[in-house]
């Protein structure tokens, strides 16, 4: 039947389609690319698989490509070694980390990986524990971050934690105080910092506030009233806009012994860059939307 | 103390546990250039001829013998007992009473060097362990079964040693999973034709081939050499890459289902795998080895396939 034919003929160009513009031309190199740089290292101790992560990658790109269209700028600041990349945490649930991540398996040239530090406990959960190892997600003890720092890896850091993915609306793109770890352990390790500013997440669930009491009842580290959740069929994010910008890269010195207040000088100088880059980006910006 | 150089030294080298898979491998290839003194409870009939066996429990007195007649240049401790069959009793007699009765020995009859070989299971499975614990890491291995705390008891004691007597060379070597031949519960569980898994863990495993365990046990015996020394293998696989690489066939079991069954089987007598060390497949225990490949020049040279496949060795020589 030459009009089934044709019609499957089309739904085949246009699933190619499809996978061409989530995916990009050159995925399958992207990801030979990444292959041999891992068996060219003897293998990754920690169980990143490249097969599962490119997988994962496939899903993500829907979510990078076409739900939040996320725009990309300054990352050829990335440099070619280990890096630690320090970015704002905000909307409630941390897609910020996965889409950062897609960008530097899709947009950055060549690909890199973004190692992420996980919870302890999630290394407890059935299934958890072994997709987060296949897609190099590490848990999150100190001896872990100076190892794949000296495998030359790509470390994301938040230093706002979980108080900047779970603020309230209402203090959208303002920095909560950082921790001070990640800056210690740049100095120890001389691994250069390059300031990432996430723009679009503070806006895909819109918190009204923490309910403390729920989350203690609950036993959890915070209860955000989002009222959207509520709404039968909205439980997505919000389809806002993310821009990620990346800010050039930082080298500080000392030592990561130094005190308190001497590293927190220097931390200071990060969240300030981080802070000029949102401004600017939001300035920049016409709508949360397009 | 360098094994090659002074043939005309003709004190001895005390193995303890010499009977076992790892202590014959190591007399083969010790005997030709030293004396070698056996150590153990089982009777060794094929020993080599120029090999002196005595077969006694080193919890008795007459083990003081064998070091009273002096002339022991070393004592390499094999027999380190982990039968989950045998009481809590018998095994704090035999690790941890009997092995202070050797290293009492060996302090008063001076004897130069004393090796132990301990485990990175001293370490103990944890959800929060980095992925290479180093030598100073602490020995957390009995937190959730008590039944390992006399090998963590063992290793503490003769650390105790290493500091106190800086004259006596003491070395803890600290292997991750031996594979081989041998009788240990990674190589019986790698030789199940269907291995058991738990459901949705896949930890990192670190295996190391039991010759590569024999040649950093001569390493120790060197001259100069001290300290504690985790031995690492070839580069760490998942588990499930492992029992793929072995043509396993594996199936996973959810962990609460395993730990009770494991837990029941145990009881009937129809494994041997006790429940609790069910950990072992479910969290990360590996160590880094970066310091015996300065000092004791440790090279693995078994790659990981042939690692794994050492375990059939056995079944299909």
């Amino acid at each position: 039947m030459p009009l089934l034919e044709r019609l499957r003929a089309t739904a085949r160009q246009a699933a190619e389609e499809l996978k061409t513009r989530l995916l990009g031309r050159d995925f399958e190199q992207r990801v030979e690319t990444l292959k041999a740089r891992y068996i060219g290292m003897g293998g990754d101790p920690f169980g990143f698989d490249v097969t599962t992560a490119s997988n994962a990658a496939m899903m993500l790109a829907f979510f990078h490509r076409m739900y939040f269209r996320t725009e990309v700028f300054g990352i050829e600041n990335v440099p070619s070694g280990r890096v630690l990349l320090v970015a704002n945490h905000s909307g409630q649930v941390p897609i910020d980390a996965a889409i950062v991540g897609s960008s530097l398996f899709f947009d950055a040239n060549p690909p890199r990986v973004v190692r992420a530090m996980v919870e302890k406990w999630t290394a407890t959960l059935p299934f958890v524990s072994a997709f987060f190892n296949r897609v190099g997600q590490v848990v999150g003890v100190p001896e872990n971050a100076r190892r794949l720092l000296e495998m030359g890896e790509v470390l994301l850091a938040f230093p706002e934690g979980i108080r900047g993915v779970s603020k309230p609306f209402e203090r959208r793109y303002q920095l909560e105080q950082f921790g001070l770890g990640f800056m210690r352990l740049a100095i120890e390790t001389d691994t250069p910092i390059v300031p990432v500013a996430v723009i679009g997440a503070e806006e895909q669930y819109v918190s009204l506030g923490n309910l403390k009491w729920a989350a203690r009842l609950l036993n959890l580290p915070v209860f955000p009233l989002i009222p959207q959740v509520f709404v039968p069929g909205a439980q997505m994010p919000l389809p806002t806009k993310y821009r990620i910008h990346f800010g050039e890269p930082m080298r500080f010195k000392g030592g990561p012994d130094d005190d308190d207040t001497v590293v927190s000088e220097k931390v200071w100088l990060v969240r300030q860059t981080i802070s000029d880059m949102l401004r600017r980006g939001l300035a920049s910006r016409r709508s949360v939307f397009l | 103390m360098n094994l090659t150089a002074d043939a005309a030294d003709d004190r001895a080298v005390v193995i303890t546990g010499i009977c076992g898979r790892l202590g014959r491998r190591l007399t083969r290839v010790l005997h030709r250039r030293v004396r070698v003194i056996g150590l153990d409870r089982r009777a060794f009939p094929d020993r080599p001829s120029d090999i002196e066996h005595h077969e006694i429990d080193i919890r008795s007195k007459r083990t003081k013998d064998v070091f009273r007649s002096g002339g022991v240049r070393a004592l390499v401790h094999l027999g380190v007992m982990h039968n989950p069959r045998d009481s809590v009793e018998d095994h704090h007699s035999w690790n941890v009473v009997a092995f202070q009765h050797l290293l009492e020995y060996a302090e008063h009859y001076r004897v130069p060097k004393v090796v132990l070989l301990s485990s990175a299971n001293v370490y103990g499975p944890r959800p929060d362990n980095p992925v290479f614990l180093d030598e100073d890491a602490p020995l957390l291995g009995a937190g959730p079964f008590s039944e390992i705390r006399d090998l963590v008891g063992l290793d503490m004691g003769a650390q105790s040693y290493l500091w106190r007597y800086p004259q006596t060379e003491a070395v803890i070597l600290r292997p991750s999973h031996i594979l081989g031949t041998v009788h240990n519960a990674p190589s019986n569980y790698l030789r199940l034709r269907v291995v058991p898994t738990l459901l949705g863990f896949d930890p990192m495993m670190q295996v190391v081939h039991q010759d590569d365990v024999v040649s950093a046990l001569q390493a120790a015996l060197g001259h100069g050499v001290r300290g504690i020394f985790n031995i690492g293998g070839p580069p760490p696989v998942s588990l499930s890459r492992a029992l793929e690489m072995l043509e396993r066939t594996a199936v996973g079991v959810p962990h609460s289902v395993a730990r009770a069954a494991v837990d029941r089987l145990f009881r009937w007598r129809v494994t041997s795998f006790p429940a609790p060390e069910l950990d072992f497949i479910r969290y990360v225990c590996m160590v880094d080895d970066a310091r015996a490949r300065s000092v004791l020049g440790y090279r693995p040279q078994h790659g990981i396939l042939e690692t794994l496949r050492a375990v059939d060795e056995e079944r299909w020589p």
